[in-house]
Parts: C-alpha cells; structure tokens; sequence
C-alpha cells in the first residue's frame, strides 16, 4: 500500500480486479509465497459476484446468481467453507407454459420420468439416454478445465504432452463418443435435442441453458457446447447440479477475499486502475485514475480482454495483428437481470399446489421458436418482447436474503441488447425493458406485480458501467468453438500470458470460460508460479 | 378404497402402487419396501429365509406388476422382433415364450427379457427396463405398433413346487397340461386370467396375468387356494436368492444397459454374459450381429460365469485374483449367496481371458464385519457349471402336486 510519503511498498504480483477469478488467482500466488496486491475498482470486491443490499432488510446476487461451476478443487484448496462458503443445490425447476401446463424438474428420478411423461411418454424414457450423452461429454471435459490449453502448433514438451494427455483421454472414450464430441461441439441445441427429445416444451426447457449469456439463438451452431458448459459442474458430486450460495454469489467473492487475507494477501477497493504501464516490452506496473503508480513485475489482468488490451493498455505497447483480434473478439451483450424485492411468494397459476419446483430455476418460454423469436428481436437491436427468463426465488430456500415471509427474486433475462436500435439506452428505455419482463412473468402470476416493493434493473449497459464487462458479457466472450481452448480468447495467447512479458489474463476470457468456475484464475496463478519457478 | 385414490400426485409421492399393494402393505411385517422400476414393491414379508424355503419347498408369491411390459402388434411385429432380438423369433409359436436378449449395433446389452407370442401378429415384451424410445427407434420401417402396457397388467409369480397343485385349487383347470414356456387362458369364477409357465426361480412355476380391477379378487382366491400348501407373499429379498441358484442374470447387479453406460468398457455383450445359446448366427441381420460375429471370432475378454467359493461366507462385491497373494486382479463378484437348497456357497462373477474356464481356480477377497471389526479373507473359488440348482420338476408336464 502506498503510504502517505508516496514510498511504496514493493509487491510480487499486482491483480486488476477483484473478480472471482482474480481472487481465485491472488490466493494460488500469495499461498505459493508471493507478496500480491489486489486492486479493485470498485469499493467491494466481486465483480460479478457480489451481494448487494439495495432495499433495506434484503440483499440480492446482483448478477450471477447461482453456483455450480466453481470448482470443487478450488473450494477445497482454498478452504472457502471455512472462509464462509456455503452452497445448497436447489430442488428442481419448471417452465410454465402459456395454455397452463407445464413442465417440472424433480430430483426424483421417477416422479421426473412420470412428469415428462406426462408430455411425451417417449420423451420421459430418451432422457435417460440424453443424461447419458452428456454425462460421457462432461467426463471428457472435466479433467480439462483446470489445466493449461496446449497449444497444437507447438513443438515444446509441455505442450506436446499435454496434447497427448487430451489426445489419449479422448481415445479413451471409445469410437461412438469421440464421434459425438465433434457434433457436440459444433451442433445447434436446437438440433441436438431434436435428436433426443419430440416434446416442444422438453426442448424449450433444456434449450434453456445453451443460450444464457449467449449472443445466439437456439438455433444457432454451437449452441449445443453452450448447454453442456452448464452442465459440467457438481454439487457434492451429483454432476449437473446447481445450487445457491448461501447469503448470495457474493458469498463466494467474501469467501475467496477472507482467504486471500488470511494467507497475508492485500486487497484495495476503489482503485481504479488506468493504465498498465509497461517499459522496455515488460510490464512494470500499473497506474490508477488517481495518478498513483504501483509497481510489480508481474501483473494480472481479471479483466476481459478488450478492456485489458484495447482500453487499459497503449497500442504502442502491443503487436497490431493481436490487437486487432481483440478487437475481433466475440463479446456481445445479450442479458440483463432484474432483482425484485417481494412482499410474498408469487402464486404460479400453472404449477400445482405443493409441489417443489418453484424452489429452482423458473422458465416462461414453451417452444424454441418462442426463444428463437425472443433472439430475433435482439438482432434487430431491441429488447425480446416475449423474453426468456431464468428466475430463481433463493429465499425460499436462503434464509439470509430477505426478511421472514418475504422473498427475494433473481430474474436472469434474454435477450437485452447492449446498442438498441432507436440509440442509446436511458432511463425510461431501462423502465420499459424492466416493465417488458415484469408483464411476461405476471402472466402467469396473477399478484406477482402487487407484491413488488423495489426493483434493480440492470441492462447491458449497466452492467458494463458497473461491473466492467464489455457489452456486460457475462461470458467475457461467447462460449463458441471459435472462441474455446487453444483459441481462447486470441489464438497462440491461451496459456494466460499476454503478448507482454509479466503481463497474464485470468479472467473469463480465457480458457475454459465464464460460469464463476474460478478456472481461469486457478490456471493462470499456475502459469505465473511455474514462469517465476514457484512449482515444479 | 382402491390404490387409486390414496395416490398422491407424483411430486409427493414418486412411486406407484400395484394393484396389489393394499394386500402387501397387510402382510409385510416390517414395512420394508424398496423401489422397483418406479413402483414400491416389498423387500421382505416376514424373513427373507421363510419366503425363500416357500419357493422351494412349496409355493411363494410374487407381485411381478411393475416389470415393463410392452405390446408390439402388426403384420411385421414377428420380422420386427426377429430384427431387434439376438433369439430367432419365427421359431417361437403362438401361446409360447421365449427369453431372449437385444442388443444395440455394436453387440452391446440393452436388456433381457421374456417374449411372449399372445397371437399371430401379437406379442408381449417384458423388460426390466423401460426403452420406448429405443423399441420406436428400432421399429423404424417396420408396419408395427409398439405400446408400453405395463400399468394395464397386473401380475403374479407362482413358483414352488406346491404351485401346479394351487393352480388347480384356483380353478386354472388344465394348467398342469402346460409345458415350460407355455401359454394358456383360464377363468377364475368367471374372470379371466392368462397363465405362462414361466418364471424367474429356476424351479416348477408359473406367472399369472390379468386385469389390474380383478388383481385383489385374484389374490385372495389364490391365498385360499393355496392355503393348505405353504402358500406365502415372497419379496425381492428371497427371489434374488432363488434366481441366483438357477444362475439368472440381474441386470443392475450382473450387467448394465449399455443405454446408460457412462463409462467405456461397463457394456456385456451376449458372450460375455455366457449367453451364446441365445444368439442366432444363423437366422439373418439382426441388431449388433456384426459386432458379435467379430467378437465370437476374436474370442470374449471376459466372462459371467458361476463360482463355488470355499467357506460359507457370501463372497458379495469381492474382486476375484489369479493367486492368494492378491498381485493380479481378474475380476469381480456380482452376485453372492449361500445356497441353502445346495449347501453351497456361490456367486456369479465376471471374470477376465483365460480364468473363466470351467474348473480354474481364483481367489476371491471377501471382507468379514465381525462386531463391527472388519476381518479380511482370501478364499478360493473354482469357476464351475450354472445354474446351481435345476431340479427335474422344473421340466415335468404334468407335473407332481408336491
């Protein structure tokens, strides 16, 4: 920290941002032995994973808003349960339909097959087969993503090796599998769950999750990769599931602080940095909008990559084709996110008396086409007037974010452009998007709009300004083929170090992406601990 | 009140109740219930060596209801079959049953199961999974109807070798008429019944099958009927330890559909299972005969077979090696017992290229809890000749009333 005389306080390793990653990123290098400083633009830390309290007695997960990604690993390595860290997976989940049905998801392996059965009985037995599929896929996949991308055009041994580590895992899986990982990869959700399922709304549910954060439609190629990405995770080893963070996402952010701390590690908030300065082709600092200058030899970015490269950096600094794919870089903003304060629990009219699927992930679209037609508003560069929402009411189950009786509300929306059409977005236009999604749920809540005492808005805009993310991509670029493994995020700089020397990313832009994996961060501690020999 | 109205919906109650659920639910002492292909169905009555010693020295009863039935009708449903099973159906006749495996495209199990031919062009596929989706798949250019009527049947095993004389006593006359894997209609005080001489025990019995409305009036005639001749409600306990004597196969437990392996290598085929005897080389394309024809040629890595193992503990989940001192692993157990109508001590086990042989010799790790201090045991076990228990009677027509 810099003292009042202007001395300064030498550290190892600077990190821009305190994101989940950059968090996950400073512990690894603080508990290897260096001395880490953590800055923050903000004055709290967790970028995208924060808890906020914005309406007295109630804190919201302002942005991301459940868990399952963050790796087991990582928790445990990091002793977050003991820093905090709580995650309950959640019961179920449903999407309501617009003739008054709907469909469920129950843990219950047998009331789930009798309710989808209750839709297509064919259907009810193929998702075994689709579970199957993707469960082989998450196999593969898994023991990846805490690992450096190898790059195939590369001649050194570590890559090389690596290489053949993928290279035997993939055999490993037998001819069938290897064959389906190539459709897997490059299919649209749309296509891939044709091939499962004959229900529209099976379809439309499980669609759901290729297309969140995605500037893409159900229809798109390459959809289907976006679908697995979230099912890779685990709770407490049931692959797949998903869960709240008890006390919101931020708890995940605090936990990761508290243990950074605890191993002697320095966060400041409200730094916000302007410039990474660099001398002689090495980095050697950074500079804050203050004027002050820290200085470290080694600096990492938690930042996305246009914001390090194209705003926090001079060309001058930086190769101009690599530039130029940064700029290139698919970072589209494609959601926004309502939280709502409610006064009770909203009466749902096409779900039964009792049952539990309210206590998971709520849905209002029946048909891809509907979620089709909700992207093509967001090509047209406006908002979708039949949105698709991810809505999760976590106090039903979280009796930390509201007061008794009360409940708070995550609705996750797509599709949010970041530029609208009609110019830039304003206050009324952030309203009318908000009343947009507001009208879409209480069609199938007759007093959910009695019940609203405060609502947070959060287009991409604003979720750009606030927490940073270009176009408020909640990727920090799309999960697509193009933009994975030894391509992500500029092909030959995927190993987290940027085309500067003692310069390194963590964010979601690198490899294996965004989700609150806390991979990247992981990885990248990895690279600057065997750069400076810290490990073998 | 029927067991239809004190359902609750499935959300709150995910399991279904057979037809004869109330009657269980009256005589199960302990209220031990376990899940079974979505239904709940009754693990043990009273002592799982009771209702064992039932089948096997009279008669037990077994609410088979929740097997997955299927009925596949139409001119092509024998073509269909011939094509989806490993078994050739145009040699099964009408009023015949036939046990038989499918597999998918690389040889690999689906399932096993009992096909019954109810007529011409109208068959009945018991299963113990449920696999529309694969049966529409496959049914794929075939002018066939496939209808899963599982729910629309309810079902008892009455196996033992008092059940022929029972049968009688039911009203089911001619039934000792019915040769292994037949099939014939009777009445019951007007309402009728199907019978099949068939049955997962390895011993004398049948399987009856009627409307689900009729299934108390059935059960309590046939306890009354059998009431003098050790008739008992058997549960899942006690049939596992009978189909492992007469050396049937439990998928879960001795094999996995290959439609829900995750893993590489979990898949049988058919020769890994030991069940050459239901593959027809000879009747035409059917599915996953290229993949078998291959594996026939190369010759099986592994195999099901039957073990005699030293000592009268159950060698359950023991990892099987070449020798005492444990270096090399060649397989596992998957089924264990200790046969009280043998006086032996088997187990079913897959075990690796060359130990399956009949007569080798393998070592089997077995883990003793003995007051709560686990003990370890290497014991020898040879590979030897299934199934373990096959008494006469199982084949006799007509056979004898005890």
């Amino acid at each position: 920290m810099s003292g009042a005389n202007g001395a300064t306080k030498s550290y190892d390793v600077i990190v821009v941002g305190a994101g989940h990653n950059g968090l996950v990123a400073a512990c690894y290098m603080q508990r290897a032995g260096l001395n880490v400083l953590v800055l923050e633009r903000n004055d709290y830390i967790g970028g995208a994973a924060v808890s906020r309290s914005l309406y007295p007695e109630f804190t919201y997960s302002n942005c991301s808003y459940v868990c399952s990604l963050l790796r087991p690993e990582i928790m445990r390595q990091l002793e977050l349960p003991k820093h905090g860290l709580q995650i309950i997976p959640y019961e179920g989940g449903c999407t309501m339909m617009q003739d008054g049905n709907h469909l469920a998801l129950y843990d219950n392996h047998d009331a789930l097959r009798r309710e989808i059965s209750r839709h297509s009985k064919r259907d009810a037995e193929a998702y075994d087969r689709y579970s199957r599929d993707v469960m082989r896929q998450c196999k593969f996949i898994k023991p990846l993503l805490l690992r450096e991308p190898p790059d195939p055009t590369s001649f050194k041994w570590r890559d090389i090796n690596e290489l053949l580590y993928i290279g035997k895992r993939f055999h490993n899986m037998g001819e069938e599998r290897m064959y389906d990982t190539v459709r897997f990869w490059t299919m649209s959700a749309a296509d891939f769950l044709d091939e499962y399922f004959e229900s529209e709304i099976v379809k439309a549910h499980f669609a759901g999750s290729s297309i969140i954060g995605t500037a893409l439609g159900p229809r798109s190629p390459g959809t289907a990769y976006v679908l697995l990405h979230h099912y890779m995770g685990d709770i407490d080893d049931t692959v797949g599931a998903w869960g709240f963070a008890r006390g919101g996402m931020g708890a995940v952010s605090n936990a990761l602080g508290s243990s950074f701390k605890a191993s002697g590690g320095t966060i400041r908030e409200a730094a916000s940095v302007s410039k990474f300065l660099v001398r002689n082709e090495r980095v050697v600092g950074v500079a804050l909008d203050s004027g002050e200058e820290l200085y470290a030899s080694t600096v990492m970015s938690n930042m996305d990559v246009k914001r390090t490269f194209l705003e926090t950096m001079d060309a001058g600094d930086l190769p101009s084709e690599f530039l130029d794919q940064v700029r290139k870089f698919k970072i589209r903003g494609s959601s926004g996110k309502l939280n709502i304060a409610l006064d009770g629990l909203p009466e749902w009219t096409a779900i039964p008396k009792g049952s539990p699927c309210t206590r998971g992930d709520m849905h209002i679209t029946d048909t891809l086409d509907m979620m089709e037609r909700a992207y093509d508003d967001w090509k047209a560069g406006r908002w979708s007037q039949r949105p698709y929402v991810d809505m999760l009411i976590p106090s039903q189950i979280d009796p930390t974010m509201a007061p008794p009786g009360k409940h708070y509300m995550s609705v996750f929306v797509q599709y949010c452009p970041y530029e609208l059409a009609d110019g830039p977005w304003t206050p009324e236009k952030r309203k009318a998007f908000g009343d947009t999604v507001i009208d879409a749920i209480a069609r199938q809540s007759p007093n959910f709009k009695s019940l609203i005492l405060h609502a947070e808005i959060r287009t991409p805009w604003d979720i750009e300004r606030e927490v940073g993310l270009t176009e408020g991509n909640i990727f920090q670029g799309e999960l697509t083929m193009d933009q994975l493994l030894f391509n992500r995020p500029i092909p030959g700089y995927a190993q987290y170090r940027a085309p500067v020397r003692g310069l390194y990313m963590c964010g979601s832009s690198t490899h294996p992406g965004g989700g609150v994996m806390g991979a990247p961060g992981h990885n990248a501690a990895q690279a600057v601990l065997r750069d400076l020999k810290k490990v073998a | 009140m029927s067991v239809k109205e004190t359902e609750l919906p499935h959300f709150k109650q995910p399991l279904l109740r057979t037809p004869f659920h109330n009657r269980a639910r009256e005589l199960s002492q302990h209220d031990s219930f376990v899940a079974w292909a979505g239904y709940t169905t009754v693990d043990v009555f009273t002592t799982p060596e009771q209702e064992y010693f039932a089948v096997r020295n009279a008669t037990g009863v077994f609410d088979l209801t929740p097997m997955v039935k299927y009925r596949i009708k139409g001119p092509a449903a024998g073509r269909y079959l011939n094509h989806l099973v490993t078994r050739d159906v145009a040699k099964l006749k009408v009023n015949r049953v036939m046990y038989t495996v499918w597999c998918n495209d690389n040889g690999h199990i689906l399932d096993d199961g009992t096909l019954f031919r109810l007529g011409e062009d109208e068959y009945w596929l018991c299963s113990a999974e449920r696999q529309i989706d694969w049966l529409l798949d496959a049914a794929i250019g075939y002018d066939v109807t496939v209808e899963e009527v599982t729910e629309q049947v309810a079902a008892l095993a009455v196996q033992g070798p008092t059940s022929c004389w029972i049968l009688k006593q039911l009203g089911l006359a001619g039934i000792e008429q019915l040769k292994p894997f037949d099939i014939g209609r009777f009445a019951v005080e007007g309402v009728e019944v199907m019978a099949s001489r068939t049955g997962f025990t390895g011993d004398l019995g049948y399987e009856i099958w009627m409307p689900p409305d009729k299934a108390e009036f059935i059960w309590d005639r046939l306890m009354e009927a059998g009431r003098l001749r050790g008739i008992r409600a058997i549960g899942s306990q006690a049939l596992n330890a009978v189909r492992i004597e007469a050396g049937f196969l439990m998928p879960h437990y001795d094999f996995v559909s290959a439609e829900s392996t995750v893993r590489l290598g979990r898949d049988r085929s058919p020769l890994e299972l030991g069940l050459d005897w239901l593959v027809d080389f000879k009747k035409g394309h059917f599915n996953g005969r290229r993949a078998l024809v291959a594996e026939q040629a190369r010759g099986v890595a592994r195999r099901l077979v039957g073990l005699d193992v030293a000592g009268n503990k159950p060698a359950h989940s023991a990892l099987l090696y070449t020798e005492e001192s444990g270096r090399q692993e060649i397989g596992f157990v998957t089924s264990a017992l200790w046969s009280p109508t043998c006086k032996r001590n088997i187990a079913l086990a897959i075990v690796n290229a060359p130990h399956f042989a009949l007569g080798s010799k393998v070592w089997a790790e077995i883990y003793l809890n003995r007051e709560l201090v686990w003990e370890r045991r290497m014991v020898q076990a040879e590979v030897v000749e299934k199934p373990f228990f096959a008494p006469e009677r199982r084949r006799v027509t007509p056979p004898a009333d005890r």
